[in-house]
C-alpha cells in the first residue's frame, strides 16, 4: 500500500498584476518529511506558505493535503483537515495565557466549539494536550504567562507549541528561527529534531546551519521557481544554487 | 404615468442624486485620505444653510450670503478639524463614531439656541425663482436646475482639481498612503486640514442651495447623511468617481422608486395593499440595493484603496 | 491585566474580584430600590430604573459584540425596535399575551440580525458600521411607512402582556422586578456564553481573525451567530420597553438610538458586561437630571462625550479599576 504524500502541490501560479511570484512551483512532501524551502528575500516563499495555507488564492495549480484536493477549501477548512502554520511575523494571542493559546488551537480540532456553555479555559482535555504540547517546546512553565508578556524567542516556540499540538498532517513553519538569539536557536532546533518523522513539516528559514541539520529534502525557491529540490548534500553541490544564492549565504 | 411625470421624476432624482454627491464627496475624502468617519458632516451641510440664511438677512442678497456661507463652512469646518478631529486620526473607528456623533447633539442643540427651533426659510433668487418650459406640457422649476447644473459643474472642478493639480495629486496619494506622502516631506497635517475644511465646504454648499426648497431646521442633515453614507459604502470609500456615480444612482432609484412603486405594485396586487406596501417598498428599495451591491462587493464598486 | 478583560480574568486577580463584586453590589442594589423608593415616596424612581433595566439589557446584548467581538455595529435599535413593533402589531390584533409576543419578538430580532448579519458580516471596518447603520434606518423608515400601525406617530398599545392569562406586569413593582429578572438572566447568559467554548473563539477572532482562521474556525459562522443572539436579546429589550412605554414608535429604531446605546456601553466600560449596566444607568440618569435643569442638556452633553472619548477610554469601570489599582499600590500589596 502506497502511502500518499502528506503535501503535493502541482504547478501552482500567482501574480500580482505584471510581477509574477509563483512561477509554476511543484512539490511534494511525504509524511514525516521535514521540507526546508530557502532563497533569498523576495522569492516569494512566504506567498508560497499563504496559498498552502489557504490565506491567497493562487491562479492556477493544485493543492492536495494527504490525497485530498483542497485547492478550492478556504483556510479554515483545510486547518480542520490537518494543516498547520506559524507566522513569519508572531501572531500569537497576546491578551491570552499561554496555555489558552495552545487550549485555542486544541480546540479547533475537538469537537464543535458552538458551545455556548461551560468555562472553556478549564476544560481538562484540551488543557492537557495544551500542556504535552507546551513541554515539547520547553514553555511548560510559562503556561500562565500572558502570552504577550514572553520573550521574542518565547513566543516563537508557542507558535510552534500551537501548530503542534493539533497533531496535523502538514505543519507550515515560516522561519521559526527570525530574530531569536543563538540559545534560543539551538533550542528550537532541538525541537524540531524531535518532531521530525511525527509530521511532515515544510520549514521556510534562512538559518543555514538549522536548515542543513534538519532537511530531510530541500527546495530553493529563487524569483518563485524552484530552481533545485533533491537531499542537502546534492543542493549544496548544485552550482546554480550556490551561484544564486547559497554562495552569499555561506559565508 | 405619463412620460412628462417620468421626466420630472427623473429631473428630481437627478437633483437628488447631484445633493448626495456633493455630501458624499467630502465624506468619502475624509474617509479615504484619513481613515476619519465624520458623522457630523451631516450637520456641516444643515450649518450651511443656516449661515445662508443668516447672511441673507444681513446683506439681502442670494448670492452674497451664499458666498460668505461657503465662507463661514470653510472656515468651521477647519476650526472643528483642527481643535477636535485631528487628535482622533489613528484611532479605532468607534471612537470617531462617538466623538462625532457627541458633536452632533451639541450641534443640533446649539442651533436650536442660537437660530431657534421652528423652521427658517431662504428665498430663491429673483430671476431664478421661476420654472421654464423645457417640452411640450413640461414646467421645471429653474432652481433645481440650477442645482443639477451646479452640483455637475462642481464634479467636473473636483475632477480636475483631483486629477490634474498638484495638490489634487497629494490628496490621491495620501488617500493611498498617508505616512509615505509624510516621509516625502508633505506637511500632512495641513493637508488633512485642507481636505477636511474643502469637504466641509462642499457639504455647505449643497446646505445652501436645497435651502430654498426645503425648510432649515435642527436635526435637517441627519437624515441626508444616512444617504451619504450609503452613497460611499456603494460607490467605495475614498473614491470620488465611486460617489459620483452611486450618489446619481441612488437619486434616481430613490426619487423613481418613491414615485412609481405603488404603480409598479398595482400591476402585480390589488389597489388598497399596493398603497400600503408601495411607501415602505420604496423606503426600503436603496438599502436593498446597497446590500446587493456589499454581498457582491464588500468594499464598493471602486474601493479607491485595495482594502 | 485591565479591567476590560475582568469577565474572563484569571481567578485571584484584582480584576477577577472586580468582576464578582461590582455586579453583585449592582444587583443587590437594584433588588432594593424598590423598597428605598417607596418608603421615601419617590415613585417615579421605580419606572426610572425599569428603564435603565431594559436598555442595560440592549447594552449587554451590544458589549457582546463591541467588546468581544468587536463588532461595531451602529444599528442595534433596530432589534430593539422590531422585539417592540412585534409585541405592538400583535397586541393591536388582539394578541396581548407574553407566551406569544416574547417568542415573536425574539424570532422577528433573530430572523432580522440573521438576514442582514449574513450580508454585513461580509464586509469590515468602516464598511462595517455603515451597513449596519443603513440597515437599522431601513427598519426605521419601514415602520414609520406602516400606516396601518401608527406610521410615524406610533402605535399604542391597550394594555401591557399578559404572561398566560395573568396580569403581572400591569403594577408598575411587579413589572419592575420582571425586568429586573430579566437583567439578571441576560447578564449571567452572556456572562456565561463569553467564557464558554464559543465565546473563547469570539475573543480570540477580536484579536487576531487571521491566526484563528489558520487555527480552523471559520470566524464569519462565529460573528454571525453572535450578532444573532445579540439581536435577539435586544428583542427581549423592545419586549420590555413596549411593555414599559405601552406604546411603539419608528423612533425606537433610530440610529440616534443606536449611537446612544453605544454611548451607554463605552461610558461604562466596554468588555465588562456590567459596565454596560453602569454606563446605561449613568447615561439615563444624567440625561433624566440635566434635561429637568435646561431643555438645552444636549450642548452639555455632547462636548461631555466626546471629552470622554478622548481622554477616558475605559470608561467608568476603566475609572473604577484604576482608582483601585492606585490604593492597591498605596496600601502596598
Amino acid at each position: 500500500m502506497v502511502t500518499e504524500p502528506a503535501l503535493a502541490i502541482s504547478g501552482l501560479c500567482k501574480h500580482f498584476g505584471g510581477l509574477v511570484v509563483t512561477d509554476s512551483v511543484t512539490m511534494t512532501i511525504e509524511p514525516g518529511e521535514l521540507h526546508a524551502v530557502i532563497g533569498p528575500n523576495g522569492a516569494g516563499k512566504t506567498t508560497l506558505i499563504n496559498q498552502i495555507s489557504g490565506l491567497l488564492t493562487p491562479d492556477s495549480g493544485s493543492i492536495v493535503l494527504a490525497g485530498r484536493d483542497v485547492t478550492e477549501l478556504p483556510a479554515h477548512a483545510r486547518a480542520k483537515l490537518g494543516l498547520a502554520r506559524s507566522f513569519q511575523i508572531t501572531s500569537v494571542l497576546t491578551g491570552f495565557s499561554v496555555l489558552e493559546n495552545v487550549a485555542l488551537a486544541a480546540q479547533a480540532r475537538a469537537g464543535s466549539s458552538f458551545r455556548f456553555f461551560g468555562n472553556a479555559a478549564t476544560e481538562p482535555a484540551l488543557n492537557a494536550a495544551a500542556l504535552a504540547a507546551l513541554d515539547e517546546v520547553g514553555l511548560a512553565d510559562r503556561a500562565k504567562t500572558a502570552a504577550g508578556h514572553l520573550a521574542h524567542g518565547e513566543k516563537r516556540a508557542l507558535e510552534l507549541a500551537m501548530a503542534i499540538v493539533s497533531k496535523p498532517r502538514l505543519m507550515l513553519l515560516d522561519e521559526p528561527m527570525a530574530g531569536t538569539g543563538h540559545d534560543e536557536t539551538e533550542r528550537l532546533i532541538a525541537v524540531l529534531d524531535r518532531l521530525k518523522g511525527r509530521f511532515a513539516i515544510l520549514l521556510v528559514e534562512h538559518d543555514m546551519n538549522a536548515v542543513f541539520a534538519l532537511a530531510d529534502r530541500i527546495s530553493v525557491l529563487i524569483y518563485g521557481r524552484v530552481l533545485a529540490s533533491g537531499p542537502p548534500d546534492a543542493v549544496r553541490a548544485d552550482p546554480q544554487v550556490v551561484a544564486a544564492y547559497l554562495g552569499d549565504e555561506m559565508e | 404615468m405619463s412620460l412628462t411625470f417620468l421626466i420630472v421624476q427623473t429631473l428630481n432624482g437627478l437633483q437628488l442624486g447631484v445633493l448626495l454627491f456633493l455630501i458624499a464627496a467630502g465624506l468619502t475624502l475624509v474617509f479615504g485620505v484619513m481613515d476619519f468617519i465624520n458623522l457630523a458632516h451631516g450637520v456641516q451641510y444643515m450649518l450651511g444653510a443656516y449661515f445662508a440664511v443668516t447672511f441673507y438677512s444681513l446683506t439681502g442678497n442670494f448670492l452674497l450670503a451664499l458666498l460668505l456661507a461657503l465662507a463661514a463652512t470653510l472656515v468651521f469646518g477647519t476650526v472643528l478639524e483642527f481643535l477636535i478631529f485631528r487628535h482622533l486620526y489613528g484611532r479605532d473607528h468607534l471612537d470617531h463614531v462617538i466623538a462625532t456623533f457627541g458633536i452632533i447633539l451639541f450641534l443640533n442643540s446649539a442651533v436650536k439656541i442660537v437660530w431657534g427651533a421652528a423652521p427658517l426659510s431662504l428665498p430663491i433668487p429673483e430671476v431664478l425663482s421661476g420654472s421654464v418650459l423645457l417640452m411640450d406640457g413640461l414646467l421645471y422649476p429653474v432652481w433645481r436646475l440650477v442645482i443639477i447644473g451646479s452640483g455637475l459643474a462642481v464634479a467636473v472642478l473636483l475632477y480636475v482639481f483631483v486629477n490634474h493639480t498638484r495638490i489634487g495629486m497629494l490628496v490621491r496619494a495620501g488617500s493611498t498612503h498617508a505616512p509615505m506622502v509624510a516621509a516625502l516631506g508633505v506637511n500632512i497635517g495641513r493637508l488633512f486640514t485642507l481636505v477636511f475644511g474643502f469637504g466641509a465646504m462642499l457639504a455647505g454648499f449643497a446646505g445652501v442651495m436645497i435651502a430654498p426648497i426645503l425648510s432649515v431646521e435642527p436635526g435637517m442633515g441627519d437624515t441626508i447623511l444616512i444617504l451619504a453614507f450609503v452613497v460611499i459604502v456603494i460607490g467605495g470609500v475614498g473614491s470620488i468617481r465611486g460617489a459620483f456615480i452611486a450618489a446619481l444612482l441612488i437619486g434616481l432609484v430613490d426619487t423613481l422608486g418613491r414615485s412609481f412603486a405603488v404603480d409598479i405594485l398595482r400591476l402585480v396586487m390589488a389597489p388598497s395593499p399596493a398603497r400600503t406596501v408601495g411607501p415602505a417598498l420604496a423606503s426600503m428599495l436603496i438599502y436593498l440595493l446597497m446590500a446587493v451591491v456589499l454581498y457582491l462587493r464588500p468594499t464598493g464598486l471602486f474601493p479607491a484603496r485595495g482594502r | 491585566m485591565t479591567p476590560a478583560t475582568a469577565a474572563v480574568a484569571a481567578p485571584g486577580t484584582q480584576s477577577f474580584r472586580l468582576g464578582i463584586i461590582i455586579p453583585a453590589l449592582i444587583f443587590a442594589l437594584l433588588a432594593v430600590l424598590p423598597a428605598a423608593a417607596l418608603a421615601t415616596a419617590h415613585d417615579y424612581l421605580l419606572d426610572l430604573f425599569t428603564r435603565v433595566m431594559i436598555f442595560s439589557v440592549a447594552a449587554c446584548a451590544l458589549d457582546l459584540l463591541l467588546g468581544y467581538a468587536a463588532l461595531v455595529t451602529f444599528g442595534q435599535a433596530a432589534f430593539v425596535g422590531l422585539g417592540a413593533y412585534a409585541v405592538g402589531i400583535l397586541a393591536s390584533h388582539g394578541i396581548g399575551d407574553a407566551l406569544i409576543a416574547l417568542p415573536a419578538a425574539l424570532a422577528v430580532a433573530g430572523l432580522f440580525a440573521f438576514v442582514t448579519g449574513i450580508v454585513c458580516l461580509r464586509t469590515k471596518g468602516v464598511y462595517f458600521i455603515m451597513i449596519t447603520l443603513a440597515f437599522g434606518q431601513m427598519t426605521f423608515f419601514t415602520a414609520s411607512a406602516l400606516a396601518p400601525y401608527g406610521g410615524d406617530d406610533g402605535l399604542t398599545i391597550a394594555s401591557r402582556s399578559t404572561i398566560a392569562g395573568l396580569r403581572l406586569l400591569d403594577s408598575p413593582l411587579s413589572f419592575y422586578y420582571v425586568a429586573l429578572a430579566c437583567l439578571l438572566v441576560t447578564f449571567l447568559f452572556c456572562r456565561m456564553l463569553v467564557v464558554s467554548r464559543f465565546g473563547r473563539v469570539l475573543r480570540g477572532a477580536k484579536e487576531n481573525p487571521v491566526r484563528m482562521t489558520t487555527l480552523g474556525y471559520a470566524v464569519y459562522r462565529f460573528q454571525l451567530a453572535a450578532y444573532v443572539v445579540a439581536g435577539m436579546i435586544s428583542g427581549l429589550a423592545g419586549f420590555l420597553l413596549a411593555n414599559a412605554t405601552e406604546f411603539v414608535s419608528p423612533a425606537y429604531m433610530s440610529w440616534q438610538r443606536s449611537g446612544e446605546l453605544i454611548i451607554m456601553v463605552l461610558l461604562g466600560g466596554m468588555g465588562t458586561l456590567y459596565g454596560a449596566i453602569v454606563g446605561t444607568a449613568a447615561y439615563l440618569l444624567t440625561e433624566e437630571w440635566l434635561s429637568g435643569v435646561t431643555e438645552h442638556w444636549k450642548v452639555i452633553f455632547g462636548p461631555a462625550l466626546v471629552l470622554i472619548v478622548v481622554f477616558a477610554r475605559g470608561g467608568l469601570i476603566g475609572a473604577v479599576g484604576a482608582v483601585a489599582e492606585s490604593a492597591r499600590r498605596w496600601r502596598g500589596d
